[in-house]
């Protein structure tokens, strides 16, 4: 199936025939031709292959529209619950520039018995299922080939099942994991024997599945009350697990460390974390480097998250990335939403962009303060890692609370997170393997009697599925009502037929979100504004967002609430597009038959930027079609505006105006008209008025021929002037008949 | 325990090693510490572990999940539970997949065991 542009991802196309699909590769895969390279007028040096379709940052605008793309991977993490919301959200996220899909698994998978079958909703993510995989691996295949670049898709191996959940990924394609047996015993209570012993054939299943595997170790960040406190332990817990892994049969090339800048502002984020991320790229120079992003100190400030982003991503490019994820800034409100998975991917990108080749100019002094740091480091965690030996190995200093400790080791404060080894889920629950143990499959870690005259340990068996995929079974659904065709059949209308709801996370959940300043204090602000959420007409009205502006002055609240109806687009009054004509006949039509115009920002309008845009024929402006312009530069009187006109005999006056304070632009608007009906020349002159507030329907009720918003080019106002000036001299020749 | 960061103390056997050293020390160290857990893995099996193999041989996760409920209640995990599917299925010369629907559906334990020499056990 080849996506169009236009149109939406089909579900249910997704949906069908799943049973027989297979993905396409399996392994994980970096971005091509990394390194330097011209894109638009800019040479770059840490970009890679541009994409055949993408969505450019914002300002992209002012540079041709080009959309370089960043060396690195960039990951989303996207789990709404629904599985089948999240893909169209993958898609944006591919426009906008991610190549590495995370789905983060629904609450309580962890302590899952087994693979989960079919496709119930889920709880602060989603059921990692073999359906789910393998309908989300399939539409990651499509829109991979619409963007023209690999997408990776990763979930997780960890938990009581994880060397089923390896299989069932190696089988379905999935090309990363995040792996690690200490995040299931520190963070989940599973035992600890039972943690690495099935982490050891799971690591062995997805080596051979070519998967990228991602620690756990950024999860001590996120616990630790000081996290950059337990900077040496962090170390210690990567080294642990990159160690076990490459015993275990992993390249080093596909272990990856999820790595997090600890600090943020207002600490002084950069002098502390600097050091950390030196440290750990030269004790781990042949691994690669997962950067996350900080969520530990983030709130519901999106503004703040960003920023520690930005700083999180200067770290990134002043040291090196091979991924850089990406939090997105509404992660301390709520589940995230569409749109902030691609802010967070812009913020990425834009900041990766902006620093490219920095390292060309700017050094880091290895030797001084950064020096003593990292060195500092690295024998902080060569003693804790000393400490562990002295103590008897991993599972007696699990037993002794010697992780996630607030202390800087060997500073200790007792309050580790201890687990006992006969304790947790699963205790007790490995077997020795005897000696006649048969595994008769391919890809098993351990001890394995396989008998003498086989060449595969599956032959025995006629193949196992990693040898021949007919025989993974596929199982649909287990459950008639919690599935994903019960969701899509309430869903639809909001889908495919011409009601449209608000969305932000699943199909016609209507929700919006509203920003209002408050003069008031806090507490009663709050209240307020729940209750303007409520006379609003919203539903389920709740604060996502507050922040004191000054104790008595004033609060800002954002809230979110559901709106109680839905929008038929069948009975939408769309405006009509403004027609172009070829850039050919606007050339032609300018040769034979002159024109000039006269053009400035009105007012106490200084902004010029959008008026230059459409002017200038090095941004593609109606210069380039021979219309002369007479510029007369920034906040210019409407009056002297007009006198150069008739001077010049121009054919048009466009005015800029961007300020919209009092309804100035409109002011400014209607005043045009009426000087030139006053000097007699209203007939004869055609007014144009551009600015990112005004429309063609503002500009006609204030008496302009016509007005032109955000993103106008060169050629449409070009385009409007030959055919505006058509009709006027068609009207003046008719009037001259009549007469 | 609690502990005051005694850094400067402990590190003077540290003090004197290069760069190249002390990133070596800590690469040791690493190895020596999982060392012993990886033969652990080596030489154990667990649920999810036997549930992975039945899964490779073509079972549903539900077949698996039954299997290795049966082969615990057996006491034979430690043969792996492929191993006990397979064996029964060249003892009464039937496929894979019936030998695993047999173990789910009937008392086979006797049987199974005897394939077994009677369930003893020599670790390996």
């Amino acid at each position: 199936m080849k996506l169009k542009e236009n149109e939406k991802l089909d579900i249910e196309y997704i949906l069908n025939d799943l049973k027989n699909y297979k993905p396409k590769r399996k392994g994980w895969t970096w971005r091509k031709d990394t390194g330097s390279r011209k894109v638009g007028e800019f040479e770059y040096n840490e970009v890679s292959d541009n994409l055949d379709k993408s969505i450019p940052l914002p300002a992209s605008k002012s540079f041709e529209y080009i959309d370089p793309q960043p060396d690195c991977v960039i990951t989303t993490e996207i789990a709404s619950g629904r599985f089948e919301d999240d893909i169209r959200r993958m898609r944006m996220a591919a426009w906008g520039g991610a190549d590495h899909i995370m789905v983060i698994r629904t609450a309580g998978q962890s302590h899952f018995d087994g693979l989960i079958e079919g496709t119930p909703e889920g709880v602060g993510g989603v059921p990692i299922s073999r359906k789910e995989v393998r309908a989300t691996r399939k539409a990651l295949d499509i829109i991979e080939e619409e963007v023209g670049r690999p997408i990776n898709f990763h979930s997780y191996v960890s938990g009581i099942a994880g060397p089923e959940i390896a299989v069932m990924f190696a089988e379905e394609g999935v090309n990363g994991a995040h792996q690690d047996p200490q995040y299931n015993v520190l963070y989940r209570n599973i035992n600890m024997v039972r943690s690495f012993v099935d982490a050891a054939v799971a690591k062995k299943i997805m080596a051979y599945g070519d998967m990228l595997q991602i620690d756990g170790a950024h999860n001590a960040n996120a616990t630790a009350t000081k996290a950059w406190k337990v900077m040496p332990e962090l170390m210690v817990q990567h080294g642990i697990n990159a160690a076990f892994s490459r015993r275990v049969g992993m390249k080093a090339e596909d272990i990856a460390l999820s790595t997090v800048p600890p600090t943020a502002p207002p600490a002084p984020c950069i002098r502390m974390d600097l050091p950390y991320a030196v440290a750990l790229r030269e004790l781990f120079k042949d691994y690669k480097m997962r950067a996350q992003m900080n969520t530990k100190y983030m709130e519901s400030d999106m503004r703040e998250a960003t920023v520690t982003h930005t700083l999180n991503i200067l770290i990134s490019r002043l040291t090196s990335v091979d991924i850089q994820s990406t939090i997105t800034p509404d992660e301390g409100r709520n589940i995230p939403w569409h749109y902030n998975n691609i802010n967070a991917i812009n913020t990425a990108k834009q900041a990766l962009l902006g620093l490219d080749g920095i390292k060309d100019m700017v050094e880091i002094k290895r030797d001084g303060v950064l020096g003593d740091k990292v060195r500092e480091l690295k024998e902080r965690a060569v003693l804790f890692l000393e400490e562990i030996i002295e103590v008897g190995g991993y599972f007696n200093a699990v037993e002794q609370g010697f992780f996630v400790d607030s202390g800087f080791y060997p500073e200790r404060n007792g309050d580790g997170i201890a687990r006992d080894i006969n304790g947790g889920v699963e205790a007790n629950s490995v077997y020795k393997r005897d000696e006649d143990y048969f595994a008769p499959v391919c890809e098993h870690f351990g001890y394995n009697n396989i008998p003498k005259d086989v060449k595969r340990p599956c032959d025995v068996i006629g193949g196992c599925t990693l040898c021949n995929r007919e025989k993974i079974v596929y199982i649909d659904e287990l459950d008639g009502n919690d599935n994903v065709s019960k969701r899509l059949e309430q869903s639809k209308k909001y889908r495919k037929g011409d009601f449209l709801k608000p969305e932000v996370e699943w199909a016609g959940d209507g929700i919006i979100s509203t920003t209002i300043f408050l003069p008031i204090s806090e507490d009663i602000a709050e209240s307020a504004a729940i209750e303007i959420g409520k006379k609003l007409g919203l539903l389920d009205v709740s604060i996502i967002h507050k922040q004191v502006m000054q104790n008595a002055e004033g609060t800002l609240v954002e809230i979110k609430g559901k709106v109680p109806f839905s929008i038929d687009v069948s009975k939408l009054h769309i405006p009509e597009k403004i027609k172009t004509l070829s850039d050919e006949e606007i050339k032609k039509e300018i040769h034979d038959t002159p024109m000039s115009i006269v053009a400035a920002t009105v007012g106490e309008d200084e902004h010029s930027v959008g008026l230059r845009e459409i002017i200038d024929i090095k941004h593609g402006g109606i210069e380039k079609y021979g219309i002369k312009c007479h510029s007369l530069g920034t906040s210019c009187p409407l009056e002297d505006l007009i006198d150069a006109a008739i001077e010049a005999d121009a054919d048009a006056i466009l005015i800029s105006t961007i300020i919209t304070h009092n309804d100035v632009h409109i002011k400014n608007m209607k005043y045009l008209n009426d000087l030139c009906i006053e000097r007699g020349i209203r007939e004869k002159i055609i007014l144009v008025a551009g600015g990112t507030q005004v429309s063609n329907e503002i500009a006609i009720e204030s008496g302009l021929d016509a007005g032109f918003g955000r993103g106008t080019k060169g050629c449409d106002v070009a385009s409007f002037l030959v055919m505006r000036r058509r009709e006027m001299r068609e009207t003046l020749e008719k009037s001259k008949n009549r007469d | 325990m609690k502990r005051e960061d005694d850094f400067e103390v402990r590190r003077m056997h540290l003090a004197d090693l290069s760069e190249e050293q002390l990133e070596n020390r800590f690469w040791e160290l690493c190895y020596k510490i999982v060392d012993p857990l990886v033969e652990l893995s080596k030489y154990n099996t667990s649920p999810s572990i036997e549930r992975s193999v039945l899964l490779r041989m073509g079972f549903s996760s539900i077949e698996s999940k039954k299997i290795v409920d049966k082969v615990v209640g057996m006491n034979l995990l430690g043969k792996g539970a492929g191993n006990v599917v397979y064996r029964l299925s060249n003892e009464r010369n039937i496929d894979i997949h019936d030998a695993g629907c047999l173990i789910i559906n009937e008392d086979l334990e006797s049987e199974i065991k005897s394939l077994f020499n009677g369930g003893e056990i020599h670790e390996a």
